[in-house]
This record gives structure tokens, C-alpha cells and sequence, in this order.
């Protein structure tokens, strides 16, 4: 793919001569045409409308195909992008063409959230770019460009006004992506309320800030048509994969009880203007701001995030290799700064585990102790015990012997009383 | 004179009619007749659904007037965090000296934000509001002069640019088919064709079906009915929901002034009912089945609400004790669990002792035939 080079810088002092014959260099645009035809072109699109608006029916009727269209349902919980590519050949000129449709987008009950995939996804595209970029081996020419070239926004004909999730979503969007804002479905709306329709919109979008794309002015040779093109939008648009005849020709159109509504008939819808617009005169046009608009805006942003800057704190450009070796010196500071954290928390840690162990000893030292002490008590209280009990045998058996001896004196004075009495007789 | 005679001679006393043996009642409709065209009457229908969906279009062309001359509509900007209002018009209309007070209910805002999780509160709120009022209108003392302000049908209108019904349209019409009839119908038809809309109708009435939402249906006609009634009846019931197209404007068609829209291709009229079902919603609406609506809401949905909120209040008494109510309030409460128990086991209790008793006797029986 060939890309405009960001500026080339004229030298302020170069002269203009006249030539004095005819040289050739005249052949040059012709050189790049042919090498970018044989290369091929690659177009994405993206269609942002709510379900079943007809965002599928009119990329066939753009394209004159019939892309492979699912019909999504009206329960998603969320909004989810599809993209498909398709490869389309019109004369010698190829054409890669991705088309990428929101599913879901405008079903939800609550649709704070619904911009927040569109916006990751263009995101994606760019940062894919981005990387590609900034490799150090890179194929560039080779590279399968997938970045968002046309943004086309269906806006549901009310009549009214637009609704809040559009405006919501085109802020979002606006400063990522060309939007193309189309009035879709467009033969329900008649012709003076169209045009009251188109002036709220677009005075909606401009009280707003929305930045929708405008079509270039600045080539005299198209000047003038998108200067007129620039007014009628949004284009009102209808889209019909079916043919009617009328008056002997087979046209696109859709056919209704009181009447046939004509696709390419000017004085029906803006088909025809958006056709022109989009593919026929723009198309590079779109791809060429994406580039240098959108992409840049991306790449800056995302760059100055990561910390590079194009003028250091005294206002003299630094190149990217010096930001390349401050950035390197700072990682490696900060990687030495967290090995050192790493290494005191670790002795920290060590040493908190020693005084615990230290602690735990003592006490366990002193539990030592403390039963050492508890059992000595015991003994003597049990030495004490035993003493007393040795005394009260002894004094016991004193009294036992005491006893018996009194006993045997009774028994023997008994006898002798016996023997006395006994005597007696 | 015989008996058959003077038969006779009472016969021919009467002078109204031929008939053999006529009272006079037959005259009842008429009556009824006169009495409701003095009385006049009054219907209130709601219209729900996005901005920009012809709304106020159709109602405008229902009853050939302009109900909103003056209104503003929002931006975008100021519709991201709008909430739901209520807004009432009423008019007197007259035609042929039959009088109606047609109140329509708006609901602007509703599905406009971008978040529409609940944006059907205000509008299920306002409903029970009027259900309320008339309760307590209803039991008061001074019954005279009851308004009735409760919403006897709601038309919802479903987008046509879609495959047939969103979530936001699913759960406001699964938060108020309890509470209202609701009638759908596909808005601005004029954007599909006629295989286009068979397809819509086709798709809604099955999700309708299989969301389980209870839409207004029409009453069966009564197996007498001529042919032809019970035909236009059948044809009514399978063009649900009505596929309408609503016009502001009058336009030259075919030598006749016709309310229309005019397109480069064509113009569509409101009135033909080749180009939409707006006449077949007009005379459901209006010519046939107006007061059953009003039945409708009255003998089903209100009852519903009156009989829940009689029973919310009877449970709450019971565990309050006392309670300062605005109604008076039926002498017999729900007993408690705890008298239900007793209750219970006294009842087993007896149940025991039937059978004993029973038992009893049945030996005393057996010993005296011994």
C-alpha cells in the first residue's frame, strides 16, 4: 500500500526554472498508479445503526454484491462488532474491502456503555498499526491495513431529531474515525420533512462539537461538486437488493402498494450522492485523513502516554533515540530501586522472624520455669503429706499396741478372777 | 263468550302491537339508548412509545383533530437523562349529538434516554394512581359525581425498522398487561413493504406469544352473528398487531381530499386499507369495541387491583393491630398463623373424637344384635 509520507518540507530557498523541452517527469503520477493498482486497494468501512435499520442491505446495494448478512437479534447483551472482508475486482482495479457492522448496538435498556466497544475496536485497528510501525524489522507495504476509513452513522428516521445515544456516540467518535451520518430507511420520511429533518441534525451536531467528515474543497477539480455535496448532508438514503421494472428496465427499487420507490433516482433518495461521495471521488481522500488525521492523533496520544515527548523541559527537540536511552537508564534505575526494596523487605523480614523465634524461646523458657517450680511446690506439699501420714501410722500402731495390751491385761485379770472365783468353790 | 273469545277481546285491547302477547319491554334499548346520549361518556387511551414514531400523528388522525399544537420537542442532548412524564389532554367531541370526553394520556420521554432501565415506573405508577382514586371514590359516602380518570387502553407503538420487538419493548409491555389493555402496533408503516410487514406481524405475535404478554384481545362473537360479521371479525383478529400510518396533512388523491402523505413516488392515504390498517384500528377503536375496553379495564384489571389491594391492607391490619385507614375496612380479617394452628388442632381434635364416638356406637349396635 502506498502511504502519503506525513509532509514533505519544500526547501525555502529552491528556484523555479522553466524547462526548455519536454522531459518526462510528467509520467509520475501515472508510475504511481500503476504500481498502487497492481498492489491493490483496501478500503474498511464500519456501519454503526441500531438493529435491523438496514446497515447490511445498503453495503449490497453500494457494492452491487451480496455480502454473507446474518439478521441479528434484538436481545445481545451487549454490542459486539463483525467484521468480514471480501476481496472485489471493478475493471484492472482490485479492491480489499472490509466491512466491519455493530450487532446490537442501540438494544440495550442501558446504552452508557454501548460506544465503549466501537471505541476499543478503532482503537485496536490503530494500535495494531502502531506496533507495526514501530517494529524494527517491518513490512509496511505488506501490511494488511485494517485502521477505520469511513465511519457510516444510520441515523433511525424519526422525523424529529436525532436521539441521545447518537449524539453520545458520534462525540465519542469523532475524532477517531471520518463519520458519514445517513438518514436510513429514508422513504418514510416526505420531502418537507426531510429537509427540516437534515437542518435539526445538522445544527444539533455543529451546537454540539461534533466534527463529522467533510469532503475536501481544497482540489479545484472537485471543489465545486463536494462543496454542493457538503450541503445535502446527512444523505437520506434507501438501499434495495431487489429489481422492479420500470418502463422496460430492470431497476433497483422497492415496491410499494402506491408506488415504487427507485433506488438510483436522485429525486427519491440520495443513493446516488452517497455512491459518488463515498467511492467515487473520496475514497482516497478518506483513507489519506485517516492517516494523517486520526491515526496521528492516536499515535500521539498514545506515545506521550508511554512518556516520549518531542521537546525536552528547555524547548529543544530531542530525538527519539535520546528519549529511547533516557527512557532505557530510567527502566534500569528503576529495576536496581526495586531490586533494593526487595532486598530490605527480605533482611526485614529475616529479622522480624528472628526476634519472633527469640520470643517464643523465652517464653517457652519461662513456662519451663514455671512448672519446674510448680512441680518442686507440689513435692514438698506431697512430702508434707507423707510426713503427716507416717506420723498418724505411727501413732496409730502406738495406739493399737496400747490396746492390745490393755486388752490382754483385762483378758488376763479376767482369768485370774476366773481362776479366783473358781477357786473359791 | 267463550273462553277462546274473550281471550281474543283482551288480545285486541292492546294497541301497540300485532304481536300475541306483548309487554313492552322490547323498548329497553332505546331507553338505554336515550339515557347514555344525555349521560354522554368518557374514555381515556394512552399512547406509549418512542419519540418519533408517529404518535401524535395518529392520534391527531383518529379523531380528525389537532391535540398538539403547541408542544416543544427536546434535543438530543437534553433527551440523555430525560425521565418519563405524564401528560393529559383532554376534549369534548360531539357527533350527532352523542357526546365523548376523550382524555389522551402522553408518556414523552419514554425509551429516549440512554439509560431506560425501569422507564416504565412513572407510567405503571400513574395507572395504579387512578386505580386508587377510584377505589376510594368508590367507597366513600357521596358516590354522585365519581371521575373516572383510569386508563381504559393503551396503544404501544413498536418501531418498524427492526426485526420485531427490542427488550425495552418487551418489559413495558410485560410491566402493565396486568394493568391496562394494551393494543401494539407497527408505526410508520409506510417504510415496508407488504411482504415486509406480513414478516413483522408474523415475528411480533410469536414473540408476543412467547414472552407470555397478555395484549388486549377481542371478545368472541356470539355463534348467531351474520357471516359477514363473523368474517370481518376473523380478518381483524389475524391483522394483529395493526400495521398503522398517521397523517397531519390533507392531500389531492385519485379527484378526492384525502388525509395523506405525499412522496415522489406516490402518496399513501391513512384511509386505505390497501396501504395500511389504520381504518381497521379506527373502527376496532372507536366503532366497535370502545366500550368494551372500558369493560374490560373495569370488570378485569381493576378488580385485579381492587381485590390485591384489599388483601395487602386485611394482611397488614393483622399484624399492625391498628390501623388509621382512609376506607372502611370488612370486619373479618385474615386470622394469623398462630389462631390458624389452633384452629387446626381443634379441628383434629373433633375430627378424633367424631370417630370415637362413632366407633362407639357402632359396638353398642354390634351388642344389641348380640
Amino acid at each position: 500500500m502506498v502511504l502519503p509520507e506525513p509532509g514533505l518540507r519544500m526547501e525555502q530557498n529552491a528556484r523555479s526554472l522553466t524547462l526548455s523541452g519536454h522531459v518526462g517527469f510528467d509520467s509520475l503520477p501515472d508510475q504511481l498508479v500503476n504500481k498502487s493498482t497492481n498492489q491493490g486497494f483496501c478500503f474498511n468501512i464500519l456501519c454503526i445503526g441500531e438493529t435491523g435499520i438496514g446497515k447490511s442491505t445498503l453495503m449490497d446495494t453500494l457494492f452491487n454484491t451480496n455480502f454473507e448478512n446474518f439478521e441479528s437479534s434484538h436481545f445481545e447483551p451487549q454490542v459486539k462488532l463483525r467484521a468480514q472482508t471480501y476481496d472485489l475486482q471493478e475493471s484492472n482495479v482490485r479492491l480489499k474491502l472490509t466491512v466491519v457492522n455493530t450487532v446490537g448496538f442501540g438494544d440495550q435498556m442501558n446504552k452508557k456503555e454501548s460506544y465503549q466497544h466501537i471505541v476499543d475496536y478503532i482503537d485496536t485497528q490503530f494500535e495494531s498499526f502502531l506496533q507495526e510501525e514501530l517494529k524494527i524489522r517491518r513490512s509496511l507495504h505488506n501490511f494488511h491495513d485494517s485502521r477505520i476509513h469511513a465511519c457510516l452513522y444510520f441515523i433511525a428516521p424519526s422525523g424529529h431529531s436525532l436521539k441521545s445515544l447518537d449524539l453520545v456516540t458520534m462525540k465519542k467518535l469523532d475524532s477517531k474515525v471520518n463519520i458519514i451520518p445517513v438518514i436510513a430507511k429514508a422513504d418514510t420520511i416526505s420531502k418537507s420533512e426531510l429537509h427540516k429533518f437534515k437542518m435539526k441534525i445538522m445544527s444539533e451536531l455543529v451546537s454540539n462539537g461534533v466534527q463529522i467528515y467533510q469532503f475536501p474543497i481544497d482540489d479545484e477539480t472537485v471543489a465545486t461538486i463536494n462543496t454542493t455535496m457538503n450541503g445535502h448532508l446527512p444523505f437520506a438514503v434507501v438501499g434495495s437488493t431487489e429489481e422492479v421494472n420500470v418502463g422496460n428496465k430492470m431497476v433497483k427499487a422497492r415496491q410499494y402498494p402506491w408506488g415504487v420507490v427507485q433506488v438510483e433516482n436522485e429525486s427519491h433518495c440520495d443513493f446516488v450522492k452517497l455512491r459518488e461521495m463515498l467511492i467515487c471521488i473520496n475514497m482516497e481522500d478518506l483513507r489519506e485523513q485517516t492517516h494523517t488525521r486520526h491515526y496521528e492523533l492516536y499515535r500521539r496520544c498514545k506515545l506521550e502516554e508511554m512518556g516520549f515527548k518531542d521537546t525536552n523541559p528547555e524547548c529543544q527537540p530531542i530525538s527519539l533515540q535520546e528519549t529511547y536511552e533516557a527512557k532505557r537508564k530510567e527502566f534500569q534505575a528503576d529495576l536496581q530501586r526495586q531490586e533494593e526494596e526487595m532486598k530490605q523487605s527480605f533482611v526485614q523480614k529475616v529479622k522480624e522472624k528472628e526476634g519472633e523465634l527469640k520470643e517464643s524461646e523465652r517464653q517457652l523458657q519461662a513456662k519451663f520455669d514455671q512448672l519446674k517450680r510448680q512441680h518442686a511446690e507440689e513435692k514438698s506439699v506431697l512430702e508434707e503429706k507423707k510426713r503427716a501420714l507416717e506420723e498418724e501410722i505411727f501413732s496409730f500402731s502406738n495406739r493399737r499396741a496400747a490396746a492390745e495390751l490393755l486388752n490382754a491385761q483385762t483378758l488376763n485379770l479376767k482369768k485370774d478372777k476366773d481362776r479366783k472365783n473358781t477357786g473359791f468353790l | 263468550m267463550t273462553t277462546a273469545a274473550r281471550y281474543k277481546s283482551r288480545v285486541f285491547k292492546s294497541e301497540d302491537s300485532e304481536d300475541k302477547q306483548y309487554v313492552g319491554f322490547a323498548t329497553l334499548p332505546n331507553q338505554v339508548h336515550r339515557k347514555s346520549v344525555k349521560k354522554g361518556f368518557d374514555f381515556t387511551l394512552m399512547v406509549a412509545g418512542e419519540s418519533g414514531l408517529g404518535k401524535s400523528t395518529l392520534v391527531n388522525s383518529l379523531f380528525l383533530t389537532d391535540l398538539y399544537k403547541d408542544r416543544k420537542l427536546l434535543n438530543a442532548e437534553e433527551r440523555i437523562n430525560q425521565t418519563v412524564e405524564i401528560t393529559k389532554h383532554t376534549v369534548d367531541i360531539e357527533e350527532k349529538g352523542v357526546k365523548l370526553k376523550l382524555t389522551i394520556v402522553d408518556t414523552p420521554g419514554f425509551g429516549d434516554a440512554v439509560n431506560n432501565n425501569e422507564c416504565w415506573k412513572p407510567i405503571t405508577d400513574y395507572i395504579d394512581q387512578q386505580f386508587e382514586q377510584y377505589f376510594r371514590d368508590e367507597s366513600g359516602l357521596n358516590r354522585k359525581n365519581i371521575l373516572d380518570n383510569r386508563v381504559h387502553c393503551c396503544l404501544y407503538f413498536i418501531p418498524p425498522f427492526g426485526h420485531g420487538l427490542r427488550p425495552v419493548d418487551v418489559e413495558f409491555m410485560k410491566a402493565l398487561h396486568e394493568k391496562v389493555n394494551i393494543i401494539p402496533l407497527v408505526a410508520k408503516a409506510d417504510c415496508l413493504t407488504p411482504n415486509e410487514i406480513k414478516k413483522l406481524k408474523d415475528r411480533v405475535r410469536d414473540e408476543i406469544e412467547r414472552f407470555g404478554i397478555k395484549v388486549y384481545q377481542f371478545p368472541e362473537c356470539d355463534s348467531d352473528e351474520d357471516e359477514e360479521f363473523k368474517q370481518m371479525d376473523k380478518e381483524l383478529k389475524e391483522c394483529t398487531p395493526f400495521a398503522v400510518i398517521g397523517s397531519n396533512t390533507v392531500v389531492e388523491a385519485r379527484g378526492q381530499r384525502v388525509r395523506g402523505r405525499l412522496y415522489p413516488w406516490g402518496i399513501v392515504e391513512v384511509e386505505n386499507q390497501s396501504h395500511c390498517d389504520f381504518v381497521k384500528l379506527r373502527n376496532m377503536l372507536i366503532r366497535s369495541h370502545m366500550h368494551d375496553l372500558k369493560d374490560v379495564t373495569c370488570d378485569v384489571h381493576y378488580e385485579n387491583y381492587r381485590a390485591h389491594c384489599i388483601q395487602e391492607m386485611t394482611s397488614k391490619l393483622a399484624q399492625d393491630n391498628r390501623i388509621d385507614s382512609p376506607i372502611p375496612i370488612l370486619p373479618l380479617p385474615t386470622p394469623d398463623a398462630e389462631t390458624e394452628r389452633l384452629i387446626k388442632m381443634k379441628d383434629e381434635e373433633l375430627k378424633r373424637m367424631q370417630e370415637m364416638l362413632e366407633k362407639m356406637q357402632q359396638q353398642m349396635h354390634e351388642k344389641d344384635t348380640c
